[in-house]
Parts: structure tokens; C-alpha cells; sequence
């Protein structure tokens, strides 16, 4: 059962280890670092396969039956009426749509288990962390931490993470290509998403919803500690960072991007509340 | 006194608004192609000015031309503006790519906001003002002729039209020099597109262009179904149409259903944006998301709207140079209506991403997958009408085969986003630019070159040249191999659309890859004017006035080329679905009618520039808050309108005796051609009469 999905994974990279650059694919859902990511990849696979096959024989066909049939070509039959045939009309219909039939009901299996809404099955109640997009940066507030940084996602690797995320500029979107799928943030509403980092390490999150002229510069790094490491960071930025205050409100919303990623020691307790709420009054 | 005159009079224009000003100001690479491409405008336009002053023909293109209602003129014209924008974009697509090569870790030479008028500028110009016209254009000229009609049902409308176009585009041209465009990308998400992120006057060239657009395509999309329910000669029953008029019929449907909903959403957007509304605002109650719904009602017709033409033009060219009837006409007709139907069941796929339930997102995504199989039906009645017949690699057909193969590439893809899980990955990264320039360079654009290289010889009397023909298509493909395939790379390993700068080593070599594609586009393009030129020179040694270079099938060959201006001398008469295949076979088609009869058309009218001249004076003073303009512009369009009511003299009359002159001459020249075998055809043997056999 293990070794098909693996062999499957390799066949699919084959082509695109052979184009060279495989670097660039490690960046992506391929090198995926956690179940979601894995659980899209494997997906990706199944729907890549049976795809081959649908595509496959257009590709074949095409440029054999136009090469064979070509003018210069005098030994094949030339029947300029022939213009149609049950069986082939049964095998150009039919097929596809059962294909489609089956996809959908992959599909929508697929769907309901990759809701970004729905909560990871976990031993561990998944750590809270409330994500507001700005320009051009992110904001994440650890409710239960009492902390919040700006442009690092610090979470423990095998834990589920619940992202709650609202935005208090324009529409943005939050993607972590190694971890989850993206979902947008939306200024006067929230919306989730949940993910997983299965091992430690570093992993590019990023906006992709174009948002202004620092829109490229709009990227922070999630890093995914080891589970004892992640209370001792908790401990150190409660340590070392300054107290978010009423100037760092402020802050959020000036046009910019931090060049270096912030820690606050604390924050206010309804500060995901307040940006919502700033964000929907007059002439915002 | 002059702080009051001047910005009542100049609205919101400061001398930082001309990109000349700005280049002075801040000299830096940005502005300066900026500064370069408001010059190339400028001084185009002062030089096709001189020319024709040179040339002497003003009067000649205000009463042949720009004031014709007839629907080849305005279909060529069409075209024009069409090759005009491709140009203007593609060089855009091309500053991206060489853009992002050089911005690896790096500022590269195009600033952000300069790189965001480029995004926005290029999708809103190869949407709307290179693909639209393009099939506006080849509907226009080809479909009157193919149904057997001497013009399309409101033959003036169809001029208010293409002038509508025209001054959107223009509009759109202007921005170059006076002022920026929106940076909000095609599809103008607010709120981003709102007076509180974006004060400048990008968005509202943006919106301005976008409603006469939109507005023009809906009046096209009227026209050309009545012109279809009402207009086709005897015998031309629904399912004796040829399939390009099947596919115009739909595409005419989605315009008339599709175009309304954008036209409301840029409309309430100007709202907000005018008045102090709050349709989708931040504050006040605004909710973005109706907007998005909205745009993509229309957004997602439309990609149908421009498929299906070009799937039309693929039935013609495969049919025709396969020496065949279309295998499963009847499966054809079906699989179009189908799409045209499930076109607008498919809409929130383009925002699975927006926290909808479940339910919700697997319902359309499996709408999406469905449209999948009338696709696929179609591409296997093109291979089986290959199938038993006699293939000739012509350029329409090269076209063809290059959009079966390519174009599944796509569908492969297109399937891949309509499950929303991989969606939720693949949005917003450069895997769906992949995407959907893997639908819509193959599936519009090689459709429409196909249809451009198959109809020219009817529309102006001579071929293409084959060799640059060629050497276009192989840099069309080659450079769209290039330029996409590294972006599905790149989209799959995260990397976002739009953005300037890049910061990931990695991606370098793709990048590179993909800048040398956007080059081979370019070239692919410069071939195609090279080909223009090269063919208008040699154009005596190609000539194919009898009419039928390819052994055609349907009406559109069995007259003149060019076709005379009332097109047929007496209304055809049809039994068949390919009557002009089936008369060369029976009976002599350029045997003489027994009598001519005067035939009365439509005058010319100076109704549609007037409007659409107008119409860019109106929206330029309302991009640029110059009131006295916009309403100086919106009366005197209404006082057009008005006037035209009154004209009593709309026809002219083309006498029995000229008729017959026009008729005589065109048979002499048929009688007196050889006709060639269709290893002929691309040579200068072919004087545009088949040789029958079969």
C-alpha cells in the first residue's frame, strides 16, 4: 500500500528531475512538510495519473492520424462523406464521462477533507493563533500566549495550528505552499484555516493576492520548532520583546514592510477584535 | 480667479501626470520606459497622421472606412484594432518576463508600481481589446457571408460598436501619456480598487475602458443573434449552419447573458468610487465579496466567449484542409450549446479560496470538470475528421493540430484547478498564469491566426505567404512552450503572480527560460507583419479573385474575393450543410443568375465614430474629473442619437446594370482561371478555383 503512492510520487517527478531545475520544486507542495501539504500532494498524484490517461491518447493521436492521412500519402482510403459513427460517438462521450463521474466523487471526498475549516485529528488541541494581513506584512497574535510578532509564524512541529484570519487593508491571501493551501483574509470577517508542520524547520509563507507596491516584499518565514523548544521561544519572547502599545497599533497600518520580523512580549487581549473593527470604520 | 478656472477646466491633470514630466523629474529605467512607451504613442500617432495627410487620404478613410457600415469594413477594421493592442500587450508580457529574470534578488529596472500598470494594462488589453475585437472582427466578416445575408441585422449598431471598442482602446492608449493605469490587475478587485487604497486615475481608466467595452459587446452580441435567428437565406436551417456560426450564435448568447453583470459591477464600483456609495468598501456595510461574484458571473462566460469562435474556426480549417465533412456535426452543435449552458454554472472556481463551505466548492468544481467532456468531445471530432480524409499541413491547419495537442496540455491543468484542494495551492501563483495563457494562447489565439490566415484570401483577394506563415507558427508554439511551461514550475513551487521582485535563487533558471519565450512571442508576432508586408508586395503573383483558394465548402467561397459590397448578387438557396462543396459537384456554380435585380444597403453613417469619439471625450473627463467634458460629451452623444432618429436617407441602391458589370467581370475572371489540385494550393498556380474531384 506504501510503495504505490511512493513509486507514483517518483513517475510524476521524473519528468521535471529530467527538465534540470528541480531545485525550485522543493520550495513547493512536492517537498511537503506536513500532512495537509501531504494529503494535496497525494491528491495531486491521483488526479496527475488518471489525467495522463485522458490526455495521452489526443496526444498520440493527433499528429498520427493527421501524418497518416496526409495528402502526399496515397495508400490510405479517402472517404470524404464518412462523417459519423455510433461507436465512436459511445466511445467520445461515454468514457469521459465516466471519468468525470469517478473524479467527482474523488473530488468531493477530497474537498470535505481538505476544508480548510475542518480541524486536524490530533491527540493535541491545536495552538490558536490569529493572523491578520497588512500592508505588506503579517500580523500573528498568539491569544493564548498573550504574544504576538509580526512577519514569523513560530509554531510547534506536530501540532495541529487553528489560523483564524481577518485583514486590515484590502483582500489578501495567506499561503504556506509546503504546509497547507491558501485561504484569503477579508477585512470585517474571519476565515480559518488549519495546518501542521510534521518535523522542524523553516518554511516560506507569503501573501498572493497582489495588494500594492510592496506586495513582493509581503513574505515571513514559519518556523516549526521541536515540541520542547516551542514553550522556551514562548518564554523568550516573553522576555526579550517589547509590550505591544498603542504606537505599535498605530504601526500596523502604515504602508511598509519590517525588515526584520518583530516579537511583541505581549498584546492586548482583543487586539484581533480591534484591527477587525478599526478596519471597517469610516473612511478606512 | 485662474485657482478656481484652471482645475474646473484641467479636472485632476498636474504636469505630473505626463510620463515625459516624471522622467525628468526622477530619471530612473522605470520611468523612462514609461516616458518611452507615452513617446512610441505620441509619435505613432503623429506618424500614421502624416502619412495619410502624405498620401492624401483622409477622405477616402473617413467615407470608405471609419463611416462604412458595411460588415466586411467593420470586420477588418475590427482586426486591425485587434493587431494593434496584441502589440501593445505582448511587449508589456514581454517587459514582465524580462522583468522578473533580472529581479532575482535584485531591483531589476521596472519599479513596482510601474510593474502593476503592466499586469493590469496587458490582461485588460488582451481581454478586451485584442481578443474581443479579434472575434468580433472574424464573426463580422465571415458570418453574413457563411448564413448568405448581405449584412448583419442593425448594420449601424454594429458601427456604434466597433467605435465603443475603439474608444475604450483609445482610452486605454491614452493612459500612456496622460496619467497611469490601474494598478488592480484585469479583474479590479475592490477594495483594493476603492478611492481609499487607489485615489489615482488608473482604476477609473480601467473602469471607463472596461464599461464601453463591455457596453459595445453586449450591442455586438444583440446584433449578431438576431442577425442569425433572422437573416440567413432560404434553406439555411439551424442545423444546416456551418459551425462557425453555431459557435458565433453562442458566443453571441453568452455576450448578451455575460456582459450585463460586468458592466453593473464596474458601474457600481464607479459608484463608490464617484458618489460615496459603498457597494464594496471596507466601511459603511461594503462587502468585496459581492464584486467578486459579480465579475466572475461575467468573467467566466467570457472565457467562452472566446474559445468558442476559435473552436468554430478549428471546424472550418479541419473540415477544409482534411477534404472532409465534419465528422459529428450534430455531436459538435450539442457539445457547444452544452458549454454555453454550463459556462455559467462554474463561476466560484475562480474563488475557491474564499471560505465558502465545502459543499459549496465541490459542487462547482465538479461543474467545472463536467465542461471537461463536450471539450474533449469536440477535439475528437476534429481527430476523426482527419480520419479518412486527405490532410494538407497549411498554416489555418498547422494552427489546428497545435491547439489539439496544446490545448489538452491545458484542459490537463484546467482539471487539475477545479479540485478545490489543489486549487487552494495553485491560486493566485504563476501555475494558473500557466494555466490559463495554456487555454487561451491556444484556444483564442491560434484560433483566431487560423481563422486570420484561412479568410484572408477572401477578404482581400490574395494568400499569405506561406514561408513567414510558417516561420510565425513555429515561434507562436515554440515560444509558448518556452515562455508557460517554466511558469507551472514555478507556480508549483510557490511562487505568487504579480510580483515584481524575486527572491528565490531557484526560480532563476526558469525565469530565463521563460524571458527567452516571451522573445520568441515577439518575434512570432514581428514574423507576422513581415508576412503582411512581404504578402501585400507580392500580392499580383497570389491573387485568388475567383474566390475559393482552399476547395471550400461553405457560402463564404462561392463569391468574389474580395466579395463585392452587397456580397451576393442574388440570395443563395441552400439544400445541404455544405452547399458550395455540393453545387461544385452537381452543377456549375459560376454559371450566370437568370436576371440581376437592383439591390438596395444600408448608407454609410457618421453615427458610430460621432458616438464613439464622443463617448472617449465623456469617459476621459470622467477619468480626469473635467466635468464640463463628461457632460459636454454624454448630451452631445444623446443629441447624436437623436439626430440619427430623424435621418430619412439610410440606403443607397446598387443598380441591376452594375451588378451585373460587378458579376460578369468576377465570372470572366473564374472562367478563365485553372483550376488546381490541392497540391497546388500553396502556390502561385492558385488563382482561387478548385479543381473538383470526389
Amino acid at each position: 500500500m506504501m510503495l504505490a503512492p511512493r513509486l507514483l510520487r517518483l513517475l510524476a517527478a521524473l519528468p521535471l528531475l529530467a527538465l534540470g531545475g528541480c531545485a525550485a520544486l522543493e520550495h513547493g507542495v512536492m517537498n511537503h512538510a506536513g500532512p495537509i501539504a501531504a494529503s494535496h500532494w497525494h491528491l495531486y498524484v491521483i488526479v496527475g495519473v488518471v489525467l495522463v490517461a485522458v490526455a495521452g491518447p489526443v496526444l498520440l493521436l493527433t499528429p498520427l492520424i493527421a501524418w497518416h492521412y496526409r495528402l502526399s500519402n496515397k495508400r490510405h482510403a479517402f472517404r470524404p462523406k464518412w462523417d459519423f459513427s455510433w461507436t465512436l460517438e459511445g466511445l467520445i462521450w461515454i468514457p469521459p464521462i465516466g471519468i468525470v463521474i469517478g473524479l467527482s466523487v474523488l473530488l468531493w471526498d477530497y474537498t470535505h477533507m481538505l476544508d480548510p475549516y475542518r480541524p486536524i485529528a490530533s491527540g493535541q488541541a491545536p495552538l490558536e493563533v490569529q493572523a491578520v494581513g497588512l500592508d505588506w506584512k503579517w500580523l500573528f497574535i498568539y491569544p493564548d500566549e498573550h504574544i504576538a510578532t509580526i512577519n514569523r509564524l513560530t509554531i510547534p512541529a506536530g501540532r495541529p495550528v487553528h489560523l483564524r484570519l481577518t485583514s486590515g487593508t484590502v483582500m489578501q491571501s495567506l499561503l504556506i505552499p509546503r504546509l497547507a493551501g491558501q485561504i484569503y483574509a477579508m477585512t470585517g470577517m474571519v476565515s480559518q484555516l488549519n495546518l501542521a508542520a510534521s518535523h522542524p524547520g523553516v518554511f516560506l509563507g507569503e501573501n498572493t493576492q497582489f495588494n500594492g507596491k510592496g506586495f513582493q516584499d509581503q513574505k515571513f518565514n514559519v518556523v516549526a520548532l521541536p515540541p520542547a523548544d516551542y514553550p522556551k521561544w514562548v518564554g523568550q519572547a516573553r522576555a526579550s520583546g517589547h509590550p505591544f502599545d498603542a504606537d505599535d497599533f498605530a504601526g500596523l497600518f502604515h504602508k511598509s514592510s519590517p525588515s526584520q520580523p518583530v516579537v511583541f512580549s505581549s498584546a492586548p487581549p482583543h487586539l484581533f477584535r480591534q484591527i477587525i473593527v478599526r478596519s471597517q470604520e469610516t473612511g478606512s | 480667479m485662474t485657482d478656481g478656472i484652471l482645475p474646473a477646466v484641467l479636472g485632476r491633470f498636474e504636469w505630473q501626470s505626463l510620463p515625459f514630466v516624471r522622467a525628468w523629474e526622477h530619471p530612473n529605467a522605470s520611468e523612462i520606459v514609461g516616458a518611452g512607451a507615452g513617446a512610441v504613442v505620441i509619435i505613432g500617432a503623429i506618424l500614421v497622421a502624416a502619412l495619410i495627410t502624405r498620401l492624401g487620404k483622409w477622405r477616402y478613410l473617413w467615407s470608405e472606412w471609419f463611416t462604412s457600415v458595411d460588415h466586411k469594413k467593420i470586420g477588418i477594421m475590427y482586426i486591425v484594432l485587434a493587431f494593434v493592442m496584441l502589440s501593445r500587450a505582448l511587449i508589456e508580457g514581454v517587459l514582465m518576463r524580462m522583468q522578473q529574470a533580472t529581479a532575482v534578488n535584485s531591483p531589476g529596472f521596472i519599479a513596482p508600481d510601474h510593474f502593476a500598470q503592466l499586469f493590469s494594462t496587458h490582461g485588460t488589453i488582451m481581454i478586451f481589446f485584442m481578443a474581443m475585437p479579434f472575434l468580433t472582427g472574424l464573426i463580422n466578416y465571415v458570418m453574413p457571408l457563411q448564413i448568405g445575408s448581405r449584412d448583419v441585422a442593425f448594420p449601424v449598431l454594429n458601427s456604434v460598436s466597433l467605435w465603443l471598442t475603439a474608444a475604450a482602446a483609445a482610452l486605454v492608449m491614452a493612459s500612456l501619456v496622460v496619467g497611469r493605469f490601474s494598478t488592480g490587475g484585469w479583474s479590479g478587485y475592490p477594495p483594493y480598487t476603492e478611492l481609499a487604497f487607489s485615489p489615482g486615475v488608473g482604476t477609473d481608466y480601467w473602469i471607463w475602458a472596461v464599461t464601453l467595452g463591455s457596453v459595445g459587446s453586449t450591442l455586438t452580441g444583440i446584433n449578431f443573434a438576431v442577425t442569425i435567428y433572422k437573416m440567413r437565406c432560404a434553406g439555411m436551417r439551424l442545423m444546416r449552419m456551418p459551425l462557425f456560426v453555431w459557435t458565433a450564435l453562442c458566443t453571441s448568447i453568452l455576450m448578451i447573458f455575460a456582459m450585463p453583470p460586468l458592466t453593473v459591477a464596474t458601474a457600481l464600483l464607479a459608484l463608490d468610487r464617484y458618489l460615496d456609495f459603498h457597494f464594496f468598501t471596507n466601511d459603511l456595510g461594503g462587502n468585496m465579496m459581492n464584486y467578486a461574484n459579480l465579475f466572475w458571473l461575467f468573467g467566466h462566460p467570457e472565457v467562452y466567449i472566446l474559445i468558442l469562435p476559435a473552436f468554430g474556426v478549428f471546424s472550418e480549417v479541419v473540415s477544409t484542409f482534411s477534404s472532409k465533412q465534419l465528422y459529428g456535426y450534430t455531436s459538435l452543435v450539442i457539445a457547444t450549446a452544452v458549454i454555453t449552458v454550463l459556462s455559467f454554472t462554474v463561476w466560484v472556481h475562480h474563488f475557491f479560496t474564499m471560505g465558502q463551505a465545502a459543499d459549496i466548492n465541490a459542487a462547482f468544481g465538479i461543474a467545472t470538470m463536467a465542461i471537461g467532456v463536450p471539450t474533449g468531445v469536440k477535439i475528437y471530432d476534429w481527430i476523426w475528421t482527419m480520419f479518412l480524409g486527405r490532410v494538407r499541413f497549411t498554416v489555418p491547419m498547422l494552427f489546428s493540430l497545435a491547439f489539439m495537442m496544446t490545448f489538452v496540455l491545458g484542459g490537463f491543468t484546467g482539471i487539475l484547478l477545479a479540485f478545490p484542494p489543489l486549487d487552494y495551492l495553485a491560486h493566485n501563483t504563476l501555475f494558473l498564469v500557466a494555466h490559463f495563457h495554456n487555454m487561451l494562447i491556444p484556444g483564442l489565439l491560434y484560433g483566431m491566426l487560423a481563422g486570420y490566415h484561412y479568410w484572408f484570401p477572401k477578404a482581400f483577394g490574395f494568400r499569405l505567404d506561406e514561408k513567414w506563415g510558417r516561420i510565425s507558427f513555429g515561434c507562436w508554439v515554440l515560444g509558448f512552450y518556452l515562455a508557460f511551461m517554466p511558469l507551472y514550475v514555478l507556480g508549483a513551487s510557490g511562487m505568487a503572480r504579480r510580483t515584481q521582485a524575486v527572491f528565490e535563487p531557484s526560480f532563476r533558471p526558469w525565469l530565463y527560460v521563460a524571458g527567452i519565450g516571451a522573445l520568441l512571442l515577439a518575434g512570432a508576432l514581428a514574423s507576422l507583419f513581415v508576412q503582411l508586408w512581404v504578402s501585400v508586395r507580392d500580392r499580383k503573383a497570389n491573387r485568388v479573385f475567383a474566390g475559393d483558394p482552399w476547395d471550400g465548402r461553405g457560402l463564404e467561397w462561392s463569391i468574389s474575393a474580395p466579395p463585392p459590397e452587397y456580397n451576393f448578387a442574388v440570395l443563395p438557396q441552400v439544400n445541404s450543410r455544405h452547399p458550395f462543396h455540393d453545387g461544385k459537384r452537381q452543377d456549375d456554380p459560376y454559371a450566370p443568375p437568370r436576371a440581376y435585380e437592383d439591390i438596395t444597403l444600408p448608407r454609410n453613417s457618421m453615427t458610430g465614430p460621432a458616438i464613439g469619439i464622443l463617448a472617449a471625450a465623456a469617459a476621459f473627463g470622467l477619468v480626469w474629473h473635467m466635468w464640463w467634458l463628461a457632460i459636454i460629451g454624454a448630451l452631445a452623444i444623446s443629441a447624436v442619437v437623436i439626430a440619427r432618429s430623424f435621418a430619412r436617407d439610410v440606403e443607397h441602391t446598387i443598380s441591376a446594370d452594375e451588378v451585373q458589370r460587378t458579376e460578369q467581370r468576377w465570372l470572366r475572371a473564374a472562367a478563365n482561371a485553372a483550376p488546381i489540385p490541392r497540391e497546388l494550393e500553396m502556390t502561385s498556380a492558385n488563382q482561387g478555383l478548385a479543381e473538383v474531384s470526389a
